[in-house]
């Protein structure tokens, strides 16, 4: 019997703070690397991301519903898979189309990372009015197919345990893409000549001018990235949750927390700090009254809900975190400007 | 008065423009945005001093705002006795073991030498100290919250007259901002203005969700104001014979008294809220050229010089042998509590606070909007960002819906498209915000009204 408190135990903590902390964690370092990418390279603060990451989920919707409408759709997955190879190229064009009428001219004159700051802000207000303008303000679903992989019921069912173990599709699919995406990305940087060119470009600006890098190409490379990045990341975080503007415009407050955490300039550490964000959100903020239940004897069991903080702090989580790294490693967990 | 001709020509068309609002749309219409565009003003002089004088990043405008709106609230609404009772007690214990552990960490931070060990001392000692007083506190939170929950259910505030809070808010604000400019300060720019917002947002989380000290999202409701009510008003005669003398000329024209007398009841009502706006507007006023006389002054002394000279070269300052730190953390807390003051200001006029209605779009960004509209350090270029941006915040509904009425005046009005547009015109303003926002940025990066030096 106590072996089985033991493993109704673990499925509590798999099923409450282990996938969704993945789940969330990976939509939020697809965000960081994205910023992160942005300010190793272009070398600003992006105070547009959470915006630009609504206006590739925007098209994403968009083309799903499309593609129901005439009838496509992927059977158990869900058709908004189909829609963002498209959405990206819509979000591509318009971070190009950006960049060339607002941020060329800034990093033409080399002016201080700060007006490039204050300018992309300028950026978030229009890409915020023309989302607005396009979708509008509310909350969409546009998630289609199979909606659980594994039902709460049926693995109890099978294993005869108490807690149930449920795994969203959406789950899977944000966990499975980002890997693809991210390995892909980092063999990108690593291997190939252009992402050694990127890197270059990152480290030392004119020592890679000097040596025959084309500063054109590698600035449309990093928005081709950033675009691909900011749908596929946002289209995840719409399909597991739900796409509201504002939603997208207020995770871009742990998506630079976590880019902070990792060290802002290095992609890998931008990586881990989405999840070191996401689990310290959910470790913090989860009641573990049930887990005690499991594990303690029936003598020792506790009254309170044994949860630190309440969930209404749980954005609060994540900046304490990126202020005490910044207190005390300013250059983030994994040291920054390394790309 | 030739070179200051730029100030006054642009605050003539500004003036201008809300008389305009006052003829066409209503005075009641036009002295909210007046009002507002002077609380907008108050703002946009505490970012620019923090911006224009010293080059600081403070993108936590929103959490100041709240904060003196909090001081509105606990100033003026009345103490609730039961609830001080329930669990007054375990809040003020509360309240001395924070400043006891705040101490303790400070005495350990004098008395040992930096190391890890010291580091885990402190982190022992506040993470020990948070369960303790979350056990404290946490009975009396919810008594207190179990008292009358639809009405009260908070601690309430000192029952003070509301204009009080004007100068707490400033001293929350500034406190706020010291123990954030003691930790942050140093950071870069760009990281100084994303912990600043972060912060800031913790700051309206805690704001939301303490409901024993600010009710959270019930909001507070009918806050004590320092201008007359519209319903006294209307039952006074002094009131009366004033409107009555004001409209004598239209009402003479009407013959029938019975007529007259409904005509005058009309123009008493909407009199009546012309003039608490009026009453309003007399004290922002007053806070404006207060704050304008004192930043000016500022500004050209020699302490302003030597902050400009912080602004361009910090090392230079430095080496001159002036305390970059020390002055960027006054600054930053002169600013901050600048802000503070508009945050009560806000609350006041409004009669309620609503922790909901902080976004950091709002608060935040849209006053940083107004700096550099405006003209970053240029006091008066501030205050114009605050009022033409205001004004255009407000009035850019109806400017979008001519747009798109004039854009799509071939469709019929049941096409999708236009029904679509005329649905989203709430949006036009971010539009119509952030492309001036980067027109300005691009083309007169120093605002309408540019910083001038002049060495006197």
């Amino acid at each position: 019997m106590v072996d089985m408190d033991y493993l109704n135990a673990i499925i509590l903590l798999l099923n409450y703070i282990f996938v969704p902390g993945l789940t969330y964690g990976s939509q939020l370092a697809l965000g960081a690397i994205f910023v992160t990418l942005i300010y190793g390279i272009l070398r600003f603060a992006n105070f547009a991301t959470g915006d630009m990451m609504s206006f590739g989920t925007m098209f994403t919707i968009l083309f799903t519903w499309y593609f129901q409408s005439i009838g496509i759709s992927l059977g158990v997955l869900p058709t908004a898979l189909l829609a963002i190879p498209f959405a990206v190229i819509f979000m591509v064009g318009y971070m190009l189309l950006v960049d060339k009428f607002v941020f060329k001219y800034y990093r033409i004159n080399k002016s201080p990372p700060v007006q490039l700051a204050m300018v992309s802000i300028g950026v978030m207000f229009v890409t915020q009015a023309v989302v607005r303008i396009i979708i509008g303000p509310s909350d969409r679903r546009f998630f289609d197919g199979e909606k659980f992989l594994i039902r709460a019921g049926e693995f109890k069912e099978i294993t005869g345990l108490n807690e149930g173990l449920a795994i969203k599709s959406t789950q899977v699919i944000t966990i499975f893409v980002t890997l693809i995406l991210v390995s892909t990305l980092f063999w990108f940087l690593n291997k190939t000549k252009t992402g050694k060119s990127m890197r270059a470009y990152s480290d030392n600006e004119d020592l890679a001018l000097l040596s025959g890098i084309d500063p054109k190409k590698i600035v449309m490379i990093t928005w081709i990235i950033a675009g691909i990045l900011a749908t596929i990341g946002g289209a995840l975080y719409g399909l597991d949750k739900s796409f509201k503007p504002f939603t997208y415009f207020n995770n871009m407050l742990p998506i630079f927390a976590a880019a902070i955490v990792g060290g802002i300039g290095n992609p890998f550490g931008a990586f881990l700090g989405g999840y070191v964000i996401a689990f310290s959100e959910i470790l913090l903020t989860y009641a573990y009254k049930k887990f005690f239940m499991y594990v303690l004897p029936e003598s020792m069991e506790p009254d309170g809900l044994i949860q630190l903080l309440s969930t209404d702090y749980k954005f609060a989580v994540s900046f304490s975190i990126l202020v005490i790294v910044l207190l005390y490693r300013p250059s983030g967990i994994f040291k920054g400007k390394v790309l | 008065m030739r070179k200051n001709l730029n100030v006054i020509v642009a605050y003539s068309i500004m003036m201008g423009l809300i008389i305009l609002v006052g003829i066409f749309q209503s005075w009641n219409i036009a002295l909210s945005i007046f009002n507002l565009c002077l609380i907008s003003a108050v703002m946009t002089m505490g970012a620019n001093i923090q911006w224009g004088y010293a080059g600081l990043i403070n993108f936590g405008i929103m959490g100041y705002t709240a904060l003196g709106g909090l001081a509105a609230v606990l100033i003026s609404v009345n103490p609730v006795q039961e609830a001080w009772n329930a669990g007054g007690l375990n809040i003020l214990s509360s309240l001395f073991l924070i400043i006891g552990m705040v101490l303790a960490v400070k005495y350990v931070l004098n008395k040992y030498e930096k190391s890890k060990v010291r580091t885990y001392i402190i982190a022992t000692i506040i993470i020990s100290g948070i369960i303790i007083i979350r056990f404290v506190s946490e009975p009396g939170i919810e008594a207190i919250e179990e008292v009358n929950p639809a009405k009260t259910g908070f601690l309430g505030g000192f029952g003070l007259p509301i204009i009080f809070s004007w100068v707490v808010g400033a001293l929350f604000a500034g406190g706020l901002a010291f123990v954030i400019g003691k930790v942050a300060l140093g950071l870069r720019a760009d990281y100084l203005a994303i912990a600043t917002l972060l912060i800031s947002e913790i700051v309206i989380a805690i704001i939301k969700h303490e409901d024993w000290l600010t009710r959270g999202v019930k909001n507070v409701i009918g806050l004590k104001r320092p201008a007359p009510y519209e319903v006294n008003l209307q039952q006074t005669d002094w009131f009366i014979n004033l409107v009555q003398k004001f409209n004598s000329g239209k009402l003479n024209l009407i013959s029938d008294i019975t007529e007259r007398q409904a005509a005058l009841n009309q123009y008493v009502i909407e009199g009546s809220s012309v003039f608490v706006k009026l009453c309003y507007s007399g004290l922002f006023l007053f806070v404006v050229i207060i704050l304008l006389i004192l930043t000016q002054k500022a500004l050209y002394s020699p302490w302003g010089r030597m902050m400009r000279a912080i602004r361009d070269n910090e090392e230079a300052a430095n080496a001159m042998g002036k305390n970059v730190v020390k002055q960027h953390l006054l600054i930053f807390v002169l600013g901050s509590a600048i802000v503070g003051i508009a945050g009560a200001m806000l609350v006041t006029q409004d009669g309620l606070f609503t922790p909901g209605s902080y976004r950091p779009m709002r608060y935040t960004f849209l006053i940083w909007v107004m700096v550099i509209v405006g003209g970053s350090g240029n006091n008066f270029g501030a205050i114009l960002g605050g009022f033409v941006v205001w004004f255009l915040w407000i009035e850019a509904a109806p400017i979008g819906m001519y747009l798109v009425n004039l854009t799509t005046s071939g469709l019929d009005d049941t096409h999708s498209l236009k029904v679509h547009l005329i649905e989203s015109v709430p949006y036009f303003r971010f539009l119509m915000m952030g492309l001036g926002l980067l027109l300005i940025m691009r083309y007169r990066p120093k605002g309408i009204i540019p910083e001038k030096i002049e060495i006197k």
